[in-house]
C-alpha cells in the first residue's frame, strides 16, 4: 500500500513536470493540479487525437487528503478552486486542440470519480465576434466539450450545456491576453 | 387609422389625463382634431431647397411652472423631430430667441419670421384644462400669411414630449407624405443596473430589457428578473417584446406584453432558444433553436405552438430576420465555412448567399421602399454596418472603424438604423442614417446592446 502510494506519487510529479514542459500554453489561472488519480498515469501514455478508449478504472485507493478535501467543499468553494480545468479555443472555433483532448481526459477523470456531480458546461466567446453569432458559437463550444467528455465515458445526462455567447467574459479586457482567456468552455459543479 | 392603433400609450395620454402608467392600459382612442387644411403646402425658395422651419417656444397660456415647462419642452422637441427625418431646414432656435412668437396663437408677426428667413414657423400654446392641459399647434406659411396645418391636443401633462412627436409625425405625414418615426420606441439589453447575477460565484451582472422613445427619452425598464435578458423584437402592433432570457438557467424565448404586465413563455427545453424575431404580421416567429442538436432555424407561432425546422445543415445557421412581406428569411449561416448572409424562402426553399465578408451577421431587412439589407461586417479588428442593395447587389458601408458596430436595426420608414458601437468606449446604443450621416447617441448608462426599433 505505502509503496504504491509513492509510485504514483512518482508519477504525479513526473507528470507535472511533464504537462508543463509540454503545454505550449501558459496554465491559464493558477490553479492546483487536480488529484493525481489512476487514470492519470493512463493519459500520460496516450498521445493527442483519437478519444482513448477508457481503460477500466483501477480501484481509487490514493490519495485520501485532497479527496477528502474536495468531497467535503461546498459546491461554491467546489466552484471557485476548480478541479474541472476550463478548455480554451482558438478564434471562431469550436474544435478541441490536443490540448484540449488531454485538460478533457483530466476532467473526466474528475467528474467519474465523484459520479454524483452535476456539470454545466458554459460556453464562452470572445469580443470579436458578433453578440449573435456567438450565441451559437459558444453552444458549439460547450457541446464540443461535452461529447469529447462523454466519449470518454461521462454519463451524458450529467452534463448540461448553456451558450452565453460574448455576454459574460471572464477578462475585462481587449487584447490577445483577456480574448484567450474568454474563448472557453467553463465548468461548473451544479450539485454533488 | 391603423397607425393610431399602434401608439396606443400617446393617445391614451393624448386623450386621457392621468398619469403615465395608468393611461397606457386604456384601449387606444382616436384625439380630437381640428379640421387642418391639407392644401397648402410648405415649400422652399427654390425647387430641392428644404424648407425653412422655425419652431419657437409654445405660448404658456397658464401662469404655472409645469406649463411653462411644457411650452419650451414641446417646442424643443418638435424642432428635433423635424430636424431628425432632413426634410427641412431647421432655422437653430436661438437665432429667433429674441423674436415674440406672437401676440397670441393668432396673431404672428409674419415681417419678423420673414426677416429670419423662415418658410414656415410653427406657433402654438398650451394652458391649463380641466384634466391637464391643452395643447394646440399651428404651421404657418410665412410667405401665405396662412395656417397650413393645425392640431389641438388635450391630455395629460406629464410627458409633454408626447404633443411634440404627435405633431411631428403629422406634419411629415401631412406635408411631406413620409411616415416619421418621433412616435416610435427602441428596445435593448442594458447592465445599468449593476445588479448581481444570483447562483454563480463569477462576477456577473445581469441584463434586463429596456426601452426608450426613438431620441434616448423615457428610459424605462421592462424586464425584473434579475438574469440575463437579450435580443428584444418588437412585436408589429408595438404592444409585446419577444427576448432570450435566461431567467429559468437556459436560453428561452419570452414575450412580454408591456401594456397588460403579463408574459408569456414560448420555449422550454434543454436546448438553447435565441433571437426571436415577430414576423411581419405579428402571427409568428423566427428563432434559432439547438434542440435538435444543432443551431438550425425555426418557426413558431406566436404563443409558441406549431413549431417547424427550416434548416438543416451541420453549420451554424442563426439570426434570422424576414423579408417585409414575410415570404423570405434572411439569416447567417458558416456552412462555406465563415458566416454569411442567405436568403430562403419562409419554407425552407430557394436557398442563397447574399453577402461575401470575412464575417457577416445580423441581417436585419428594411422596409418598404428600400429593398435593402444590413448586417454587421468584419473589416479590422472589430465590426461595420454595412448595407446591401439586394436588387443591384451592391454593399455599401455606413461606419468606419470607430469602435466595433453591430446589431444594425432599422426605423420603420427605412431611414434609419439602430446598432450597437463601442467608439465612445463602453457598449451603447447610436442611431444613423442610413446615408450614415446624422449619428446619434442614444444611451450612456452601462453598457447597452442589441437594439430593435418598434414598428
Amino acid at each position: 500500500m505505502r509503496r504504491q502510494t509513492n509510485r504514483l506519487m512518482v508519477i504525479a510529479v513526473l507528470m507535472t513536470v511533464a504537462v508543463g514542459a509540454c503545454g505550449k500554453k501558459p496554465a491559464p489561472v493558477a490553479r492546483p493540479m487536480p488529484p493525481p488519480s489512476n487514470t492519470g498515469a493512463t493519459t500520460a501514455n496516450v498521445m493527442p487525437p483519437p478519444p482513448p478508449t477508457p481503460v477500466a478504472e483501477p480501484t481509487i485507493t490514493v490519495p485520501p487528503m485532497p479527496d477528502d478535501s474536495i468531497a467535503s467543499k461546498s459546491l461554491d468553494d467546489l466552484n471557485r478552486d476548480s478541479p474541472l480545468r476550463p478548455l480554451f479555443f482558438e478564434l471562431d472555433s469550436a474544435e478541441v486542440s490536443a490540448d484540449g483532448q488531454r485538460l478533457l481526459q483530466e476532467n473526466a477523470a474528475v467528474m467519474k470519480k465523484y459520479p454524483a456531480w452535476q456539470i454545466t458546461i458554459e460556453g464562452h466567446c470572445d469580443e470579436r465576434g458578433t453578440a449573435e453569432y456567438n450565441l451559437a458559437l459558444g453552444e458549439r463550444r460547450a457541446l464540443a466539450a461535452k461529447n469529447y467528455l462523454v466519449s470518454l465515458g461521462v454519463p451524458a445526462d450529467k452534463v448540461k450545456t448553456v451558450s452565453y455567447g460574448k455576454e459574460f467574459p471572464f477578462e475585462p479586457g481587449h487584447d490577445d491576453g483577456a480574448w484567450s482567456k474568454n474563448r472557453r468552455a467553463h465548468f461548473v459543479i451544479t450539485a454533488k | 387609422m391603423t397607425k393610431y392603433s399602434r401608439h396606443p400609450l400617446l393617445f391614451a395620454a393624448a386623450v386621457v389625463a392621468a398619469s403615465m402608467v395608468v393611461v397606457a392600459q386604456q384601449p387606444p382612442t382616436q384625439p380630437p382634431q381640428q379640421p387642418g387644411s391639407v392644401a397648402l403646402v410648405i415649400e422652399g425658395d427654390d425647387p430641392g431647397t428644404p424648407p425653412r422651419l422655425a419652431v419657437p417656444d409654445l405660448l404658456a397660456l397658464s401662469n404655472d411652472k409645469e406649463v411653462q415647462e411644457a411650452a419650451r419642452t414641446i417646442a424643443q422637441v418638435l424642432w428635433d423631430d423635424l430636424q431628425y427625418e432632413r426634410e427641412y431646414y431647421m432655422i437653430p432656435r436661438d437665432t429667433y430667441k429674441s423674436v415674440p412668437a406672437a401676440g397670441s396663437i393668432d396673431t404672428v408677426p409674419y415681417e419678423r419670421w420673414r426677416e429670419i428667413g423662415a418658410d414656415a414657423v410653427v406657433i402654438g400654446s398650451v394652458q391649463r384644462a380641466p384634466n391637464g392641459v391643452r395643447v394646440e399647434m399651428r404651421l404657418y406659411s410665412v410667405s401665405a400669411r396662412l395656417s397650413a396645418f393645425a392640431k389641438e391636443y388635450t391630455g395629460s401633462v406629464a410627458n409633454p414630449r408626447l404633443y411634440a412627436h404627435t405633431m411631428a409625425d403629422e406634419i411629415h405625414m401631412v406635408q411631406r407624405n413620409l411616415r416619421g418615426v418621433a412616435r416610435t420606441k427602441l428596445a435593448f439589453s442594458s447592465d445599468r443596473n449593476r445588479e448581481a447575477v444570483l447562483g454563480t460565484i463569477e462576477k456577473r451582472e445581469v441584463k434586463e430589457i429596456y426601452i426608450a422613445d426613438y431620441d434616448g427619452a423615457n428610459q424605462r425598464r421592462i424586464t425584473i428578473n434579475r438574469a440575463l435578458n437579450i435580443n428584444p423584437n418588437w412585436s408589429p402592433d408595438g404592444r409585446s417584446i419577444a427576448y432570450t432570457s435566461y431567467r429559468s438557467g437556459l436560453p428561452d424565448i419570452f414575450v412580454s406584453h408591456i401594456y397588460a404586465g403579463t408574459m408569456d413563455v414560448l420555449t422550454k427545453n434543454s436546448a438553447q432558444n435565441f433571437l426571436p424575431q415577430f414576423s411581419p404580421d405579428g402571427t409568428r416567429i423566427a428563432f434559432l433553436s439547438t434542440r435538435d442538436g444543432n443551431s438550425e432555424i425555426y418557426v413558431m407561432n406566436r404563443d409558441g405552438s406549431n413549431v417547424q425546422r427550416l434548416t438543416n445543415n451541420p453549420a451554424i445557421d442563426g439570426t434570422p430576420t424576414w423579408s417585409p412581406t414575410g415570404a423570405q428569411i434572411a439569416f447567417t449561416s458558416e456552412r462555406t465555412g465563415t458566416p454569411q448572409v442567405y436568403i430562403m424562402n419562409v419554407d425552407g426553399s430557394g436557398l442563397r448567399r447574399v453577402s461575401y465578408e470575412s464575417y457577416a451577421d445580423r441581417a436585419t431587412w428594411s422596409p418598404a421602399p428600400y429593398n435593402e439589407i444590413a448586417f454587421s461586417a468584419r473589416t479590422g479588428p472589430g465590426f461595420d454596418i454595412k448595407i446591401l442593395n439586394i436588387g443591384s447587389g451592391e454593399t455599401r458601408q455606413i461606419t468606419f472603424g470607430e469602435g466595433t458596430n453591430e446589431s444594425p436595426a432599422w426605423a420603420p420608414n427605412g431611414r434609419h438604423l439602430s446598432f450597437m458601437s463601442t467608439r465612445q468606449g463602453r457598449s451603447q446604443i447610436f442611431t444613423v442614417d442610413r446615408d450614415g450621416r446624422n449619428l446619434r447617441q442614444i444611451t450612456r448608462d452601462g453598457n447597452n446592446t442589441t437594439p430593435h426599433w418598434s414598428q
